[in-house]
Formats: C-alpha cells, sequence, structure tokens
C-alpha cells in the first residue's frame, strides 16, 4: 500500500513537472521518494524469496514423508513377507483342430504355473508347473508335470548353477515355448520329435559367457532311457527315472547382433537304453539353429540330428533320426504376422529305405496385445495326408 | 570321459563374463554425460504427467518427483525398471529431445544381461518420440532376453519424456 502510494505520488510529481524544470529541491524529494521505492521494493523482494524457500522446504518434506511411507513398508514386506519376493506367471494355449481325414477336437492343450522365489540377490528357485489336456489320471488324456524345479547359484561373481530339474539347453523352443513367442497353432514335428521338445532332465548346469553375446551352458544330468527305439518315449521326465547312464549337454549361443541367434547344441549318453539292450546303445545329438528378427522379416532354421551305436536299433532302422525345418515370416504390424514353414523328419539315413515326412504350414498369428495371441494355421502334410485347420488361443504372463 | 568334460566346463567357467553386476557407477555415468558440472534438479510431477509416465512404463508410477541431472539442454535421469524379476538400472542422457546416450548402470538377473553390450545400446542412438509417444526408431531384440529388453525399451521412452516436461516446465509461461 505504502509503495503504491509512493508511486503514485512520483507520477503525480512526474507529470506535474513534466511543464515545467524542476528546481534542485524538487529533485532532491524526488530521489528520496524513488530510493525509498526502490528500498521497499528489496525488502518485499527479500521476504518473497524466503516464502518461496520455506515453500520448498515443506514441499520437499512433504514428499520425502509420503515417499517414506510407501517405501518403508515396501522395505518392511521385503524383509519381513516371502510374498513380495515370490512371483507367479505361467502360460496356456487352447486349440481347435479340423482334420480332413479325422476327428476334429477341441483341446486345452496346456495350463501351466510359473512359481518363483528370489531368497537373496545370490539365490533363486524357479519352477513350472503343468497340467496338459484338461483331465489327468487313470482312463484320462491329460498329464500333471513338474517340468522344471531349480535353484539358480550364482556361487561366485561371473559364476551360476542351477542344480535340480531345468530344461535342456537344445532347440529353439525347449526352452522358450510360450505361445505368444511362436508361429503356429502347434508345435512344430521336428523338435516335438527329433529333440524331442519339451525336454527337461535332473542334474546340475553351469552357464556363463566367454565373451560379449557369447554364452555357454554345461551340463551333467539324467538320461533317456529309450525303449520301443522310439527318442521322444525315452523322456523319464525325472519321474523316478532310471540313471545308472548320465548324459551330458553342452550348448554355445551367439547373441552379440541385436536380432540374430545362433547356436549349436551337442548330447552324449553313454547308453541311452540304461542296460536294457545286450549291448549299450551310446547315442549323440546334435543340434544348430539360427534365429532372426527385424522389424518385418523373420527367420526360424532349425537341423538336429541323432546318432545311436547299438545293432538292434540299427536293426529296427531307428540308429539315425534326423530332422530340419525352415520358417520364415513377416510382421505386417505390431499385432499381426504371418508365417510359413517346411519341415522334414527322416528316420533313416544315408542308404538305408527313406521314410522322411514333410509338412508344410501357412498361418497367422494375431496379438491381442504382446502376450495375447490368436493363431490360425493350415498343415499339409505332404506324406500321410493328415491334413489339418487349425485354431487356438494363447497367453502368457 | 565325465570328468574331462566337466574340466572343460570349468575351463570356460573361469573365463566366463559377468551377467549380474555394477558396470558402471553413477558418478562415472554422470562426468561421462556432461563435460561440465550439471546442476541436479527435481521434476515435480502432477497428476497428468504421472499418468504419462504410467502409460511410458505400463506400470504405475507413485513417486511424486524425479531428480535428474541438467546443463544447458542436455539432461541425465537414472531410472530403474523391472525385468523378468528383478529391477534393471538404466542411465539415459537426452539432448534435443533425443538419445544421446543410454547405459546399464546395473543389471541383477542371471540371464539376459547382453542388454548391457554396445550392439543393443547403440540402436537407441538418435531415438524420440513420435505422435503416438512410442520410440520412433525399432529396437532389434535379444533372444531370451525379451523381457530385459522391453524393459530398457520402456525406460528409454520415459526418459525421453521426463525430459519433455522438465523442457515444458521450464518454458511454459
Amino acid at each position: 500500500m505504502k509503495n503504491i502510494l509512493l508511486l503514485s505520488t512520483l507520477v503525480l510529481t512526474s507529470t506535474t513537472l513534466h511543464a515545467q524544470t524542476p528546481s534542485l529541491d524538487e529533485l532532491w524529494e524526488i530521489v528520496k521518494a524513488q530510493e525509498e521505492l526502490i528500498q521497499n521494493l528489496q525488502s518485499e523482494l527479500s521476504a518473497n524469496e524466503n516464502k518461496i524457500e520455506e515453500t520448498h522446504i515443506v514441499a520437499t518434506s512433504v514428499a520425502e514423508a509420503v515417499e517414506s511411507t510407501f517405501s518403508a513398508s515396501e522395505t518392511n514386506q521385503q524383509a519381513e513377507s516371502w510374498a513380495n519376493r515370490t512371483s507367479i506367471g505361467g502360460y496356456g494355449e487352447h486349440h481347435y483342430n479340423i482334420v480332413e481325414d479325422g476327428s476334429d477336437q477341441i483341446d486345452a492343450h496346456r495350463y501351466v504355473l510359473y512359481i518363483n522365489h528370489h531368497y537373496s540377490d545370490t539365490i533363486q528357485f524357479f519352477s513350472e508347473f503343468e497340467l496338459e489336456h484338461s483331465l489327468a489320471g487313470d482312463g484320462k488324456p491329460g498329464e500333471v508335470e513338474l517340468e522344471q524345479a531349480f535353484i539358480n547359484w550364482q556361487f561366485a561373481e561371473n559364476h551360476n548353477a542351477s542344480i535340480g530339474q531345468f530344461l535342456l539347453p537344445v532347440g529353439i523352443l525347449n526352452e522358450m515355448h510360450e505361445p505368444d513367442t511362436f508361429y503356429g497353432v502347434e508345435r512344430n514335428n521336428v523338435e516335438k520329435e527329433v529333440i524331442p521338445s519339451t525336454w527337461w532332465e535332473s542334474g546340475v548346469m553351469l552357464s556363463g559367457e566367454l565373451a560379449p553375446g557369447l554364452a555357454y551352458d554345461a551340463a551333467i544330468h539324467s538320461g533317456l532311457m529309450v525303449e520301443n527305439f522310439r527318442i521322444r518315449w525315452g523322456r523319464q521326465k525325472s519321474a523316478e527315472a532310471v540313471a545308472d547312464d548320465l548324459a551330458f549337454t553342452g550348448r554355445i549361443r551367439y547373441t552379440a547382433m541385436p536380432g540374430l541367434e545362433l547356436s549349436a547344441s551337442v548330447q552324449y549318453q553313454s547308453d541311452i537304453a540304461q542296460g536294457t539292450l545286450t549291448d549299450s546303445a551310446s547315442a549323440t545329438l546334435f543340434e544348430t539353429h539360427a534365429v532372426y528378427q527385424g522389424e518385418v522379416f523373420g527367420l526360424r532354421a532349425l537341423y538336429a540330428a541323432w546318432d545311436i551305436y547299438n545293432a538292434e536299433f540299427e536293426q529296427n532302422g531307428s540308429d539315425d533320426l534326423e530332422g530340419w525345418y525352415i520358417e520364415p515370416s513377416v510382421r505386417l504390424s505390431q499385432s499381426t504376422g504371418l508365417f510359413a514353414r517346411y519341415s522334414n523328419i527322416d528316420p533313416r539315413r544315408g542308404d538305408k529305405p527313406s521314410q522322411e515326412t514333410e509338412q508344410f504350414d501357412i498361418g497367422v498369428n494375431y496379438w491381442l496385445n504382446p502376450n495375447v495371441v490368436l493363431k490360425a494355421d493350415y498343415q499339409n502334410n505332404l506324406e500321410a495326408g493328415d491334413d489339418a485347420f487349425n485354431l487356438g488361443v494363447g497367453w502368457s504372463f | 570321459m565325465p570328468s574331462r568334460i566337466l574340466l572343460v566346463a570349468l575351463c570356460f567357467v573361469s573365463a566366463s563374463w559377468a551377467q549380474i553386476g555394477v558396470f558402471q557407477s553413477v558418478d562415472d555415468f554422470i562426468n561421462e554425460a556432461f563435460t561440465e558440472t550439471p546442476s541436479i534438479e527435481t521434476l515435480w510431477l502432477n497428476n497428468e504427467t504421472r499418468e504419462q509416465i504410467e502409460r511410458a512404463l505400463n506400470r504405475s508410477f507413485q513417486a511424486l518427483r524425479i531428480r535428474y541431472w541438467r546443463h544447458g539442454g542436455r539432461t541425465a535421469w537414472i531410472l530403474h525398471e523391472t525385468g523378468k524379476e528383478l529391477p534393471i538400472t538404466v542411465g539415459v542422457v537426452v539432448e534435443n529431445n533425443k538419445i544421446v546416450a543410454l547405459s546399464v548402470l546395473e543389471y541383477r538377473e542371471s540371464r539376459g544381461g547382453e542388454v548391457r553390450y554396445p550392439l543393443f545400446r547403440d540402436q537407441f542412438f538418435d531415438a524420440e518420440l513420435n505422435n503416438d509417444q512410442v520410440l520412433s526408431k525399432h529396437i532389434h531384440g535379444i533372444t531370451g532376453a525379451t523381457l530385459s529388453v522391453s524393459a530398457i525399451k520402456r525406460v528409454a521412452t520415459a526418459a525421453l519424456l521426463c525430459h519433455q516436461i522438465a523442457v515444458d516446465v521450464e518454458t511454459s509461461p
């Protein structure tokens, strides 16, 4: 108020004096009034600066109080409750298979739960529990399976060990098979029959990096027990598994170039029949694959082959098994992708009569969101004629 | 035979590179980001700006403010974002609404650590937000590190957004 009066006086004075040259006394009065005005404005400015600083201090204190409330409660929970160190995830898929020369089928193919627990920065527990085909039990089509259950231990700065039951480091789908991550309603036959995915064993696996983007895995674990000469039926799934003969699996994987993965795995078991045959059946699996995913184009290519050294396997024509597939794809948008796949499985190689099977698939994935996908495809079995049109829904979380 | 394989495996193990660890300290990251000493600023969030950040991170964001470093038109942000199960600490430097540097300061998961290597990180150079407030550049993923890649992309988006908000706050009347 005082400053307004001073300012008004100055304006009035200057207006009046504008008409005539002021005297020295009048000028001195103007200067004194201006000086008083400046001092008053400086005092106001200082007071305002103090108020701003006080407001800032109050706001900071309030923010710290609010943040400490929810961070303290989080800290207490993390310290005292397992719930915050335990996570749940999973995936699932339902399929509708319209078979050309056979019965159509609707199937709740998989319902999978992950339960993981973080004990400390160096020790974690991972597990995967699965129900297949909805109903398990005597006479029911489904299975309840423990697919993974292992402790991951960072026992030294650069070293990790997985101890327990884990997925073997082979193939593309064996470790990563959530339905939103691959094309096609059903998983490809090559990895199913030849690798044979999904394949888990119990043992110890060391993992790490040899160089930037060059990773290794080396595992010693329970092995197959192949009866009836079919590799896929030899998976014991750690269910009171016969362990007279262990197996060894190693993998080198290159991922240094974004979007590209190159991988090679080798497995050796000295007797995949676990002593049930006259002679031991030593077996080696070699698998290699390449995966590329660009902004628009993608490609998957995989080759896998078994060599089994045993007279009975040879007599049965089951001592060699190889398969390969190539799968180009195109992302039309963030939500839509098209794919085509050619698969070839040959249970007999070299100069033996061929019983190879070929299959051609073509289809589309439509992602409702990055983790929920609708699928449709047509599979054309070029030899056996069991062609089918498949629809599916899949999710992961 | 088994002992030889184990011996070879142990040789690989001893030569292995770390997935988990602190790869760059905050001080080193800030010193690299600025040629002159930056000021430490505070970005206060209101409901609107918090909602924008929550959209960028695709989760709730409870903090009332975000501290950042600034000198001239360049800002640096250090944000934490969960990959599969554990947080990744990422530093992002922004200037002229574009990313000029991105660094993984600390990685805590046992797999997916390839995101810290230059071949992956360099993809973010010059990335900005388009009209839909998403990254303008396609970022190639890494097989087996999908969730970590996604976390880094969310951090990059959030840092660009925070820079935009901080600059708008300064220049708004």
